[in-house]
């Protein structure tokens, strides 16, 4: 089971290493993103400061959006899904590979460049563990939860609007719990339960969301 | 199996169901008209005005049952969803299906009364209340449910990925609430306080309750017969 596990995440990170360019652009438009807001808003610093934990946050989850569509697409393209669904492995063990291979494409990279972002937006040196962190434990559940709407639009046409639609109010609470624990880290407050009920999401959201997600396979899929 | 159980699946049959809900939903109907007029009776004239807030409070006899209905009916459409993919009945979907335009509409309603009632008691149209963001928020997800019913062409496959979807929303209902209640204080503390005096007159109660209980009679009314559109469709 866990070999099977292994398997796809390897083969996944294999396949997003072959298509090095995917990777880059979602990161490249976090980056982009981030880059537009002191455009539009000003480069006041003690703006910037304020507004970081936020806009951090709100690329991150759009980014990850934005490569959600390709979680399922290739694989239902070329029959490697239906061939997953058939295998003799519990589908809700391939569904977390997926999920946790997507997040080590998708989400890790986020939580490397988030302090050359934050550094940009002149947030101070001591808030920079408490946003890696905070990001360390949100994008994996935005990972998680972004996987079933992947597998609920699968094939659909308009799939990514849609996919946006259904998945953003979910991540409400990850985004507020996020950002949240940096603003609570700059008011010189100690961030420590935002960050814990975030590890709870990310428990939460481990443990159920593979079944949500295999179930949702399933009903794309018959 | 008892008795009982096999009488449920017995109207979980489209056939069978579709006269029962007609009978039903023309009595709602009616019911709701009648406690809708004795309601807006109760609150537009029989309810005294309020001390602080004046004649404006009185719009709360629209927005606080249909506040009620919008987080309600979304539980309900939930149940309806997880009951469909349990026992596999196409009624159960069709309800579900059928209960999502009534929900999105009050909890539309929910929020532009809101705002009205905003406007001359805080002098703003909108404030990132924690209620106020959590009905904006159930909104989006009677949206995405309603958009991923309409994107999908075979019925079958719409009917249980929005059920799915239902059910994922209904877990993440209280957890948004909750977060979002917790960024409301992070953030604007207790200057905005919603909280009500707790005296309410005894008038003014009933006239939120009938009114309520009109909103339940609505919903039920409508959305049975949206049921009996689906099945006519569905043949």
């Amino acid at each position: 089971m866990l070999e099977a596990a292994r398997c796809i995440v390897v083969r996944d990170l294999l396949v997003a290493w072959r298509r090095r360019s995917d990777v880059a652009t979602a990161l490249l438009f976090f980056v982009i993103v981030t880059s537009l807001f002191p455009l539009g808003i000003g480069a006041e610093p003690e703006l910037l400061r304020s507004i970081a934990p936020g806009v951090i946050w709100v690329a991150a989850l759009l980014s990850c959006m934005l490569s959600l569509g390709r979680l399922f697409a290739a694989d239902h393209a070329d029959g490697t899904l239906e061939q997953l669904l058939l295998s003799s492995e519990p589908l809700g063990v391939i569904a977390a590979a997926k999920a946790l291979a997507h997040w080590l494409v998708s989400g890790l990279p986020l939580v490397l460049i988030a302090p050359l972002i934050a550094l940009q937006y002149d947030l101070p040196a001591p808030l920079y563990p408490v946003l890696a962190l905070s990001l360390l434990l949100g994008t994996p559940v935005l990972s998680l939860i972004g996987a079933i709407g992947a597998a609920l639009t699968l094939g659909l046409r308009g799939g990514g609007v849609l996919l946006s639609l259904l998945v953003l109010p979910l991540y409400v609470p990850v985004l507020i719990m996020g950002a949240g624990s940096v603003d609570m880290a700059a008011a010189g407050l100690a961030p420590d339960g935002q960050l814990l009920l975030l590890a709870a999401l990310l428990i939460v959201a481990a443990a159920f969301a593979p079944w949500a997600i295999a179930a949702a396979l399933r009903i794309s899929m018959e | 199996m008892t008795a009982q159980s096999v009488k449920w699946f017995w109207y979980a049959s489209p056939q069978t169901f579709y006269p029962v809900a007609g009978v039903i939903a023309r009595w709602c109907g009616a019911a709701a008209a009648v406690l809708c007029a004795a309601g807006l009776y109760i609150g537009l004239f029989v309810a005294p005005t309020d001390a602080q807030q004046g004649e404006a409070y009185r719009i709360i006899f629209i927005h606080v049952p249909a506040a009620w209905m919008s987080m309600f009916i979304y539980v309900v459409m939930a149940f309806w969803a997880a009951i469909g993919l349990a026992f596999n009945t196409r009624l159960s979907h069709m309800m579900a299906s059928a209960l999502a335009p009534t929900g999105a509409l009050f909890t539309f309603i929910a929020l532009w009364t809101g705002s009205f009632w905003g406007k001359p008691t805080w002098g703003t149209w909108w404030v990132w209340d924690a209620r106020l963001t959590s009905e904006l928020i159930l909104l989006f997800l009677y949206f995405g449910f309603m958009a991923l019913q309409a994107a999908i062409d075979d019925r079958r496959r719409a009917e249980r990925a929005g059920a799915l979807l239902a059910i994922v929303g209904v877990v993440n209902v209280p957890i948004i609430y909750y977060s979002v209640q917790w960024w409301n204080t992070l953030h604007q503390g207790a200057s905005v306080s919603l909280t009500r005096a707790p005296s309410m007159a005894a008038t003014m109660l009933t006239g939120m309750l009938v009114m309520a209980l009109a909103f339940w009679m609505y919903s039920i009314a409508v959305t049975l017969l949206r049921v009996r559109c689906l099945i006519l469709e569905n043949r």
